[in-house]
C-alpha cells in the first residue's frame, strides 16, 4: 500500500467521468474500475468518492437511476449525461496539456535559453 | 445493470426520500466491499471493520448525501412545476384560440375596465400622490388667510407686509410671491409684424430660487434686476420661447419690444416648469418679469405669499411663527393705523394641498367609480367563464379521468384568467395612454397639474396589480366551482339540462344581480352628479354669458394729473365704444377692467352716509371700473341709471352697487340716490349710488357672492380694459371686424383673442363637468356590462331549457306565454338588482353628498329615473332570448336528446 498516490485536487472528477465512459456503473464499480485501471496505484476512499458523485449529479454531469446489480442487489447506477460527456472531453484535454507541460519541466536537463527581446 | 422488476419500481411509493436513498446506496457499497474482503480470506468481523474504514465518519457522509439529495429534489420539483405551467399556458392559448369570440369579448371588457382604472389612477397619482414638480416640494407652503367673500384681494399681501414678514419670521428659509392681479394677454409684443398679445406674470425676484426652478438657458433674475431700473428684463417660458422665437438658442441677451419697452431676455425656463399647471389651472403664461416692490408699495394687497420652510419645521410651528409676527406687521409702514391688519392672515398650507386639496373628494369618488366598474367587469367575466366552464364540464371530466388532479384543473382555469387579464391589461394600458395624452392637452379643463399627466412607473405597477387582482377575482369562483363539482358526475351527464347546469345557473343569477346592483349604484351617483351639474348651469350668474364676447384692448392714457388722464382715457374709450357700436351686428359695448370668474380686486371699505365707519364690520366690496354701456353689454339687470358719458372726472362722484351691497348698507330701503363714504371719518370721499345691479358671480359659479361696487372709468383708474360686446352673431364671425375697428383707432392693438363670455363660464365649471362626464361614462360602461351579463344568463338559460320549453309548447303553451315567462325571469333578476342597488346607492350617495350642488343625495327623481332606465335596458336585453325561446320548434327540441 506504499505505492498509494494522493489524489491531486481536481483529478477525481475527471477520473469518475472517465470511468463512466463505457456505460452506467454504481459507486463500488467506479472505485473498482479506477483501482484496477491504475494497477492499484489509485485507491479511492468512499468518504471522497460519494460526495464527488453527488456533486457531479447535482451539477447535471451525471444522472442516477436505481437498478439491480450483478448480484441482484438494489444499487444506484450513475451514467454520463451529454453535459458530462462534454465536460469529460474538455477536462481530458486540459489534463493532457498540463501533464505534458509538467513533464517537460521535470524532464529538463538544462536551464532554458535566454528569451530574445524585441 | 439489469432491468428493474416491477415490484421494485414502487420502492418510493410515498414520494422521494433522499435520506433512504443515501442509506441504501452506501449500504450496497459496504456489502460489496465486505463480500470482496471475505473472498480474500478475511473473517467477516475483520472484513466489516476494514470495509468501514474507507467511509470515514459514516454519519457525516450520510448527512452530506441527504442535503445534496434534498437540494436536487427541490430543483426537480420546480422544474416540473415550470414544465406543467408552460404546458398549461400552451393549452390555454390553444383553447382560447378555439374560442376566439369568447376570448375577444373577455379581453375587450377587461381592457375597458383596466384602461379606465389606469387612466384614473394616473390622474389621482398626478394630482394627489405625486409631489409637486419642485425639489423638496413638501417644504413649500402657500401663505394666506382662509377664503373670504372679498376674493383674492383678501388672500394677498402688500409689498410692505411681504418685506416685513420675510424679515421677521424665523421658520421660513425664504418667502416669495407673485403679483396676483394679472389678466391674460396683458402685454403687446411688437417687432414681428402685427402686434401680438402676450401674457406675463410679475414675480418677486427670488421666486424661482425659492421654488427651486433652474433656467434651461441663461440665468434667473439677479438681485439688482429684481428692482428694475432702466433695464427691464424678462424670463421666457419654454413654450413661448419655442412658439414665438423658434427655440433660438442665442435668445439670451437679446431685447424684445414688450408694450413699448425694450426688454432684455435673461433666460429661458425649463419645459418642466408650468406656472399655470400649479398656480392657475388652464392659464398659459408666456414670460415673467421682476415685480417692482417700490412701485407697488402704495397699491395695497398685491402679492400672494409662497414660502419655503426651513428643514424640519412643521406647519403648526410655522403657523405659530406667523401668528407671533402678524400683530407687528403694517399694511403700509407710512400709515400707522394699518399695523396688525394681517392678524390671523399668515396661515401656511402645504402648496400641494392648496393646489389640489379641493379636488381630493372628487378624485376619491372618481377612483371608487372606476373600482366599481372593474368589479362589474370581474363579475361579468366570472359569469362568462362559468357559462364556458359548464359547457366544458365533460372536457374537465375527461382530463380528470386521465389523471389531472383537481389542483391542476383549477390552476388551468386560473391560468386562463391570467392570460385573459394580461391581454386585457396590455390593451387597457394602450387605452389609458391614449386617454391620458388626450387629457394632458385639455387646456379648457381648469384642473391643476393636468398638463403634467403621464403614465409613470407607479401607474405601470398599478396596471399589473389591477390585472392580477382582476384575474383572481373573476377566475376564482369558476375555478372553485369546477373543482368542487363531481367530475364523474359530469362525465356521466349527457349534457345540458342536468343538475350541475342548474347549480351553475343559480350562481350565475346571483352574479348578475350583483352586477345590476353595482351598475345601479354607479348610475345613481352619476345621475346625482349630472343633476348637480345642471343645477350649476342653471345658476343665475348675474349676467348673460351667451351672445357676448370680450377682447383685451390696448390704450394710451397719458396725462399730467389724474383728472387729465381720466379725460384722455374717457375720450379714447368713448371713441372705441362709438366705433364698435357702429360695427354691424353689435348690440351693446362697454369696457371693464376685471371680467367675472377671473381675478378680482378690492381696495377699501366704504360705509353709508349717516353711519359710522366703526359702527360694524363693513364689507370690502370687490371693485370694477367700467364705462357706460358695460352693464348692458354684460346683460346685467339694473335698477336706477347706468353711468353716462356726462359723468366726467370733475363731475359728481357716482357708483353702482350690487344688490347684496345695497342690502348691507341700506337694509329694506332703496339704495338709489344714497351716499357712500370712503376713507376715514375726517378725510373722506363721497360717492352717490346712481344704480343697483344684480349680484354677479365673481369668484365661482357655485359660491354665493358678496358686496360689489362699480366705478366709472372717468373717475377711477382701471387696471386694464376688457371690451365686452353683446351681439347675436357668432363671436368668431364678428372677431375680424372688431379687431379691424380697434386697429383703425390704435394700430398697436394686438391680435388678442375675441373670447366668448360663455367660455369663461365653461372654464369655471369645467372641473365639475370633467368629473361628471367621467363618472357618467363609467356608469354607462357599467350599464352596458350589466346588460351584457343579463343577456348572457337569460340567453344561456333559454338554451338549457330548450327541451322543457319544447315540451311545454307541445302541450299547448303559446309563443306569447313563453316569451312572457322569459321576460318575467329577466325582470325578476333586474328588480332584485335594482332593489339591492338602491340601498347601496343610498350609502354611496352619502359619500358623495359634499360633491353635490343643491341636490339632495336622496333625490327621489334620480333614483326613480335610474331604476326605470335599468329595468328598461334589462327588458331590452331579455327580449332577444325571449324571442328565440318563443320560436323554438318543439319537435326539434325534443329530438335533440
Amino acid at each position: 500500500m506504499d505505492s498509494k498516490l494522493e489524489f491531486l485536487r481536481g483529478t477525481l472528477d475527471v477520473l469518475i467521468l472517465k470511468a463512466l465512459m463505457w456505460g452506467p456503473l454504481h459507486g463500488y464499480a467506479i472505485a473498482d474500475l479506477i483501482r484496477r485501471q491504475s494497477d492499484d496505484a489509485l485507491l479511492l476512499e468512499e468518504g471522497t468518492l460519494y460526495p464527488a458523485l453527488w456533486r457531479l449529479e447535482n451539477k447535471g454531469l451525471l444522472a442516477a437511476e436505481w437498478g439491480l446489480s450483478e448480484n441482484n442487489r438494489k444499487a444506484k447506477f450513475y451514467r454520463l449525461t451529454p453535459d458530462g460527456r462534454k465536460q469529460l472531453r474538455s477536462e481530458v484535454k486540459t489534463w493532457e496539456a498540463y501533464a505534458a507541460a509538467v513533464a517537460k519541466v521535470l524532464g529538463a536537463s538544462q536551464p532554458p535559453l535566454p528569451e530574445e527581446i524585441g | 445493470m439489469k432491468p428493474t422488476p416491477l415490484w421494485r419500481r414502487y420502492a418510493r411509493l410515498f414520494g422521494p426520500d433522499p435520506e433512504a436513498d443515501v442509506r441504501d446506496e452506501l449500504r450496497f457499497h459496504l456489502e460489496c466491499k465486505i463480500d470482496e474482503l471475505v473472498r480474500h480470506g478475511l473473517s467477516p468481523e475483520q472484513a466489516r471493520r476494514e470495509a468501514a474504514r474507507g467511509f470515514g465518519d459514516m454519519r457525516a457522509l450520510m448527512q452530506i448525501g441527504r442535503r445534496m439529495g434534498e437540494k436536487m429534489e427541490r430543483r426537480k420539483r420546480l422544474a416540473d412545476y415550470w414544465t406543467d405551467a408552460v404546458q398549461d399556458l400552451r393549452y390555454t392559448f390553444r383553447t382560447l384560440r378555439r374560442d376566439r369570440s369568447f376570448a375577444a369579448v373577455c379581453v375587450v371588457i377587461l381592457a375597458l375596465a383596466i384602461g379606465a382604472n389606469v387612466a384614473v389612477f394616473s390622474v389621482v397619482n398626478t394630482l394627489l400622490l405625486r409631489p409637486l414638480p419642485f425639489p423638496d416640494s413638501n417644504r413649500l407652503v402657500w401663505i394666506a388667510p382662509p377664503p373670504s367673500p372679498c376674493g383674492i384681494s383678501c388672500a394677498t399681501f402688500s409689498a410692505d407686509a411681504y418685506e416685513e414678514f420675510r424679515a421677521m419670521n424665523r421658520t421660513y428659509q425664504d418667502v416669495t410671491g407673485y403679483e396676483a392681479f394679472t389678466t391674460p394677454d396683458n402685454l403687446r409684443l411688437t417687432g414681428h409684424g402685427d402686434p401680438l398679445p402676450a401674457t406675463s406674470i410679475m414675480v418677486i425676484g427670488n421666486f424661482f430660487r425659492v421654488l427651486g426652478v433652474k433656467p434651461a438657458i441663461g440665468r434667473l433674475f439677479t438681485p439688482e434686476q429684481a428692482s428694475p431700473g432702466p433695464h427691464p428684463v424678462a424670463l421666457l417660458t419654454d413654450a413661448y420661447w419655442r412658439r414665438q422665437f423658434d427655440a433660438d438658442p442665442a435668445i439670451v441677451g437679446k431685447a424684445i419690444d414688450m408694450s413699448g419697452t425694450q426688454t432684455t431676455i435673461v433666460g429661458v425656463l425649463p419645459p418642466s416648469f408650468d406656472f399655470g399647471a400649479v398656480f392657475s389651472p388652464g392659464a398659459k403664461v408666456d414670460l415673467f418679469t421682476p415685480l417692482d416692490l417700490e412701485k407697488e408699495r402704495n397699491w395695497g394687497n398685491i402679492v400672494t405669499l409662497i414660502g419655503r420652510l426651513k428643514p424640519g419645521v412643521t406647519i403648526p410651528q410655522a403657523l405659530d411663527d406667523g401668528n407671533r409676527v402678524a400683530p407687528d406687521i403694517y399694511q403700509s409702514v407710512k400709515r400707522p393705523e394699518t399695523k396688525g391688519q394681517y392678524k390671523d392672515a399668515f396661515i401656511p398650507v402645504r402648496l400641494k394641498d392648496y393646489v389640489t386639496g379641493k379636488l381630493r373628494r372628487s378624485l376619491i369618488a372618481l377612483w371608487s367609480a372606476v373600482g366599481v366598474v372593474l368589479l362589474i367587469a370581474c363579475v361579468n367575466l366570472s359569469n362568462l367563464l362559468l357559462a364556458r366552464a359548464a359547457a366544458r364540464g365533460r372536457e374537465f371530466a375527461v382530463r380528470g379521468a386521465l389523471g389531472a388532479g383537481r389542483g391542476r384543473i383549477v390552476r388551468q382555469l386560473l391560468m386562463e384568467s391570467f392570460v385573459l387579464s394580461g391581454a386585457g391589461a396590455v390593451l387597457g394600458l394602450g387605452l389609458a395612454m391614449t386617454l391620458i395624452t388626450w387629457l394632458a392637452h385639455q387646456t379648457s379643463v381648469a384642473l391643476p397639474l393636468l398638463s403634467t399627466l403621464r403614465i409613470d412607473t407607479r401607474a405601470l405597477g398599478w396596471t399589473v396589480l389591477v390585472a392580477l387582482a382582476a384575474a383572481f377575482l373573476f377566475g376564482l369562483i369558476p375555478g372553485l366551482k369546477i373543482a368542487s363539482g363531481n367530475l364523474q358526475e359530469a362525465l356521466k351527464d349527457s349534457g345540458p339540462g342536468a343538475g350541475v347546469g342548474r347549480k351553475h345557473q343559480r350562481i350565475r343569477s346571483v352574479l348578475v344581480v350583483t352586477e345590476v346592483a353595482l351598475a345601479c349604484m354607479l348610475l345613481v351617483s352619476a345621475g346625482l352628479l349630472l343633476r348637480s351639474f345642471l343645477k350649476v348651469l342653471d345658476v343665475d350668474l348675474g349676467f348673460e354669458p351667451d351672445h357676448a364676447a370680450s377682447i383685451q384692448v390696448d390704450y394710451d392714457e397719458s396725462g399730467k394729473t389724474p383728472e387729465e388722464a381720466g379725460a384722455n382715457r374717457m375720450a379714447v374709450f368713448g371713441r372705441i365704444i362709438e366705433r364698435i357700436n357702429a360695427v354691424p351686428g353689435v348690440e351693446a359695448a362697454g369696457i371693464v377692467d376685471f371680467l367675472p370668474l377671473g381675478p378680482n380686486r378690492e381696495w377699501d371699505t366704504p360705509w353709508p352716509q349717516g353711519k359710522k365707519p366703526t359702527e360694524r364690520e363693513w364689507p370690502d366690496p370687490l371693485v370694477y371700473v367700467v364705462t357706460p354701456g358695460f352693464v348692458r353689454a354684460m346683460g346685467m339687470r339694473l335698477q336706477g341709471r347706468d353711468f353716462t358719458w356726462a359723468d366726467g372726472p370733475r363731475g359728481e362722484r357716482v357708483v353702482l352697487i350690487n344688490a347684496s351691497a345695497a342690502r348691507i348698507y341700506w337694509p329694506g330701503e332703496d339704495a338709489v340716490g344714497k351716499i357712500l363714504m370712503r376713507g376715514d371719518e375726517k378725510n373722506h370721499e363721497v360717492d352717490r349710488v346712481v344704480g343697483v345691479v344684480n349680484d354677479v358671480h365673481e369668484e365661482s359659479v357655485e359660491a354665493s357672492t358678496g358686496a360689489q361696487i362699480y366705478y366709472p372709468a372717468s373717475q377711477q383708474t382701471p387696471d386694464w380694459a376688457q371690451l365686452v360686446v353683446r351681439t347675436k352673431l357668432p363671436p368668431a364671425s364678428l372677431a375680424p371686424s372688431i379687431l379691424r375697428a380697434l386697429r383703425e383707432l390704435n394700430p398697436r392693438q394686438p391680435a388678442a383673442e375675441f373670447r366668448p363670455i360663455r367660455t369663461i363660464v365653461d372654464h369655471a365649471v369645467s372641473p365639475r363637468r370633467f368629473f361628471m362626464l367621467l363618472v357618467g361614462a363609467f356608469a354607462v360602461l357599467g350599464l352596458v356590462l350589466a346588460t351584457l351579463g343579463i343577456y348572457g344568463v337569460i340567453s344561456y338559460s333559454v338554451t338549457q331549457q330548450a327541451q322543457e320549453i319544447g315540451v311545454r309548447m307541445a302541450l299547448g303553451a303559446g309563443a306569447g306565454r313563453i316569451q312572457r315567462d322569459v321576460l318575467f325571469n329577466t325582470l325578476r333578476l333586474a328588480t332584485a338588482g335594482i332593489i339591492l342597488g338602491s340601498f347601496a346607492s343610498m350609502a354611496s350617495a352619502r359619500l358623495i353628498s359634499s360633491l353635490l350642488f343643491v341636490t339632495s343625495p336622496w333625490d327621489s327623481r334620480v333614483y326613480a329615473a335610474m331604476a326605470l332606465l335599468l329595468a328598461g335596458v334589462a327588458l331590452l336585453s331579455g327580449y332577444l332570448p325571449a324571442r328565440r325561446a318563443s320560436r323554438i320548434d318543439p319537435l326539434r327540441a325534443l329530438r335533440v336528446q
